[in-house]
């Protein structure tokens, strides 16, 4: 089915167009408008269809594979149920800026419109969410629109991209042929900076007493981390990190900050607060990052690239503009920046008073079992080298905290749009691409139940993914501002009676479960579970049920409104 | 501040929908739209009037840029342009006014294009200013109904 030039069919014409896009996965659910390519399928070995038990599943598995390899995520579901099903998801990649193509089934092209069974309009309630999409009308147009979809969704900023196929164009045949080049003359990202801008950029980084570099995803979408880590040691210049930027610069080196924003740490808040210089790079000024934007960086002079103008000036005005790839960015600098550059001594010290005023940390010493202390024991015993992926919620915020990552792509998490039950998923996923790094999860107990359907995906493929389900009874991340701001009423967030017993449910799904509940147990169950790799294994930690996390700058507070610890310890557990 | 935006837009089942989609869905504000084709027929050319500050049409102006279908997005506003609405306006016709009504017509360069016994169709054209104008003017001796274009708007050629 190589050659060109010959007749196919549109279900032949999906595949063998998948193939000329080296995609390795298809995450899919079949279904009455699918059944034709379903019939390919069945005759497909060089493409892994993984069939997943929710499509909200396939979604994430793909933004996990996606973000865990740097390469396109591919879902394939049926018309109706089966495309509304991916919103969630799609809009999750939307936010995260996630490369991902999504294939729709619809019904036939004479039925749109009429309410046919199953039909949805999937295009349009997909188009706010989505980078692009597409309705095939017309078999010849499958193979040109699955290129640009695919262009489209890995080039520029990332993003999800949506292709719906009626149920006749996957029947109807034509002559197959593959476009050799991909034009779209409505989509010019630019990628190159301008060198005026960069120039500027650097005057001002070398001119600068107190920089404070501020990285977030779009570094490591632009595979842009060697760059940052050169310029950062090379000038002295301290990092702090956005959620989706952590692992862009090794969190153990001296001028990691750690992450900034509503959870982030003391030093890496102070630090924006009295910066002269904040360079933003492949960030957005997230109002989780920013808090009250007029008292953000207040005495910086703020210089900020990324690949997406509308972008720059978005939340926050900024001083010096610099549209274009992170990488294009970090390495014009790196070339026009003389190596001898000032210590930045003082600067520094100033972090380091702030740091060891406020370090991170957590109650021990007693038998209680904490969060904190199981990502840190699992962040030591996998020497910070795990690809590890998180649900929602105060575990999250935790591990952005306590694990220490030192590569890019190694945290794969829900940021923008902060989906519970992202995280089973998007690990399976995640460890679909990578096999020779451990694939950890992260996941709160309320979380864990939004798609733990898709426990039998892993168990079925025999997927090594370890399931730190972080069991505290309570939705968490809910609970916690309910004692901060809503009057300690605890108003439906207690699971605890209702939560089943998740190492029996684990267990019926085929899947291998520990439980821990000190931190003696916890430390061997985390042993165990890295040691194990014939499939999934799950560890229940029973972690204390009202922990806070700390530090946290309230809702559209300012850095100063920073809250270090718990004010009225009678809620203590 | 009233901004005049000229897109240019691939001609395709869903462009106006993309575009009506992003104001609403980022808040911004849309006074009128229109659309048609060009002389390319591929292409179609959209007259956007929309309002804000800088920062905001800055913002307008990227997130138009940003959709696919969009090829060329133009701020009219600072530019020498050319910018015409049409109006399309059914009046009540009385014995008693017909004679004034015809007399303002002349003077607002309207043309009538359909007359019954009881009422008068005209249509004016210019630009939004001039058909506000025309619509107070005309207001005292009865609108039964009207229809407004919305701005078309061109660059003026060199
Ligand atoms: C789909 C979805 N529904 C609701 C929320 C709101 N929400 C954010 S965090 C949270 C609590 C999460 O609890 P759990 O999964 O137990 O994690 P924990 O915070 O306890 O670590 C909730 C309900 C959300 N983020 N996503």
């Amino acid at each position: 089915m190589h050659a060109s030039d010959q007749t196919l069919n549109g279900s032949e014409i999906f595949i063998e167009s998948l193939r000329r896009e080296n995609v390795e996965y298809i995450f899919g659910y079949p279904g009455g408008s699918l059944l034709k390519v379903y019939e390919t399928l069945y005759d497909v070995h060089d493409i892994q269809h993984i069939l997943v038990r929710h499509e909200q599943g396939a979604t994430h598995m793909a933004e996990g594979y996606a973000r865990a390899t740097g390469k396109p995520g591919v879902v394939l579901v049926t018309s109706g149920p089966g495309a509304t099903n991916t919103v969630t998801g799609i809009a999750n990649a939307y936010m995260d800026s996630s490369p991902m193509v999504v294939f729709t089934g619809q019904v036939p092209s004479s039925l749109i419109g009429n309410d046919a069974f199953q039909e949805a309009d999937i295009v349009g309630i997909t188009r706010p969410i989505t980078k692009h999409n597409f309705l095939v009308k017309d078999v010849k147009e499958l193979a040109a629109t699955i290129s640009k979809a695919f262009y489209l969704a890995t080039t520029g900023r990332p993003g999800p991209v949506l292709v719906d196929m009626p149920k006749d164009i996957l029947n109807a045949s034509c002559i197959f042929e593959w476009p050799e080049t991909v034009e779209i003359r409505g989509f010019k990202p630019t990628i190159k900076c301008h060198i005026n801008q960069v120039e500027k950029a650097a005057q001002k980084i070398a001119a600068s007493k107190r920089p404070l570099l501020y990285i977030g995803g779009g570094v490591i979408s632009a595979e842009a981390s060697e760059e940052l880590q050169k310029l950062a040691i090379q000038q002295n210049i301290p990092v702090t990190m956005t959620l989706q930027g952590l692992g862009s610069f090794p969190g153990n080196h001296p001028l990691s900050m750690g992450m900034l924003g509503m959870h982030g740490t003391y030093w890496a808040n102070q630090a924006v607060n009295k910066c002269d210089l904040l360079i933003a790079v492949g960030a957005r000024f997230d109002d989780r990052v920013t808090g009250k934007v007029e008292t953000f960086a207040p005495q910086a002079f703020k210089i900020h690239n990324d690949i997406d103008p509308t972008n720059v000036d978005k939340n926050v005005k900024v001083d010096l503009p610099v549209v274009g790839d992170a990488k294009n960015f970090l390495a014009g600098l790196l070339e026009m920046m003389p190596i001898e550059t000032e210590s930045r001594e003082s600067w520094l010290a100033e972090i380091k008073v702030w740091r060891e005023l406020c370090p991170l940390t957590y109650s021990n010493g007693d038998d209680a079992l904490r969060t904190e202390f199981v990502i840190e024991e699992v962040s030591k015993q996998t020497n910070g080298n795990a690809v590890v992926v998180t649900d929602v919620g105060q575990h999250q915020m935790w591990t952005s905290q306590f694990y220490t990552f030192l590569n890019p792509r190694s945290i794969i998490t829900s940021g923008g749009l902060g989906t519970m039950g992202y995280g089973l998923p998007a690990a399976i996923g995640a460890a679909f691409g990578i096999k020779d790094r451990p694939v950890v999860l992260f996941c709160g107990d309320g979380g864990f139940m939004m798609n733990i359907q898709e426990l039998v995906t892993a168990v079925h493929h025999n997927i090594p993914i370890k399931i730190f389900l972080i069991n505290n009874s309570f939705l968490g991340m809910v609970r916690q501002w309910q004692e901060l701001f809503h009057k300690e009423k605890y108003s439906f967030t207690d699971l605890g009676e209702s939560n089943p017993d998740f190492v029996k449910v684990a267990e019926a799904f085929g899947c291998r479960a520990l439980k821990a509940e000190n931190p003696d147990s916890a430390k061997a169950a985390i042993e165990e579970a890295l040691a194990w790799n014939d499939g999934p294994i799950l560890v229940d930690f029973r972690v204390v049920k009202k922990d806070m996390v700390f530090p946290m700058v309230p809702a559209g507070g300012s850095i100063s409104d920073m809250l270090l610890a718990r004010l009225n310890p009678k809620t203590m557990v | 501040m009233k901004h005049l935006i000229s897109v240019l837009v691939e001609n395709k089942f869903g462009s106006l929908n993309r575009v009506a989609a992003m104001f609403s869905a980022r808040g911004f504000n849309l006074e009128s739209i229109s659309i048609g084709e060009t002389e390319d027929k591929e292409i179609s050319r959209m007259t956007i009037v929309t309002r804000g500050d800088d920062q905001i049409i800055s913002q307008v102006l990227k997130q138009l840029n940003r959709l696919v279908d969009t090829i060329k997005v133009i701020d009219l506003t600072r530019q020498p342009h050319v910018e015409r609405e049409l109006l399309l306006m059914t009046l009540k016709l009385t014995k008693t006014q017909q004679h004034e009504i015809f007399e303002l017509i002349n003077v607002f360069k309207g043309k009538v294009v359909d007359i019954k016994q009881k009422s008068i169709t005209i249509e004016v054209i210019g630009s939004p200013d001039k058909i506000n104008t025309t619509i107070d003017i005309f207001r005292p001796y009865g609108i039964k109904e009207l229809a407004r274009s919305g701005a078309v708007a061109i660059h003026r050629g060199e």
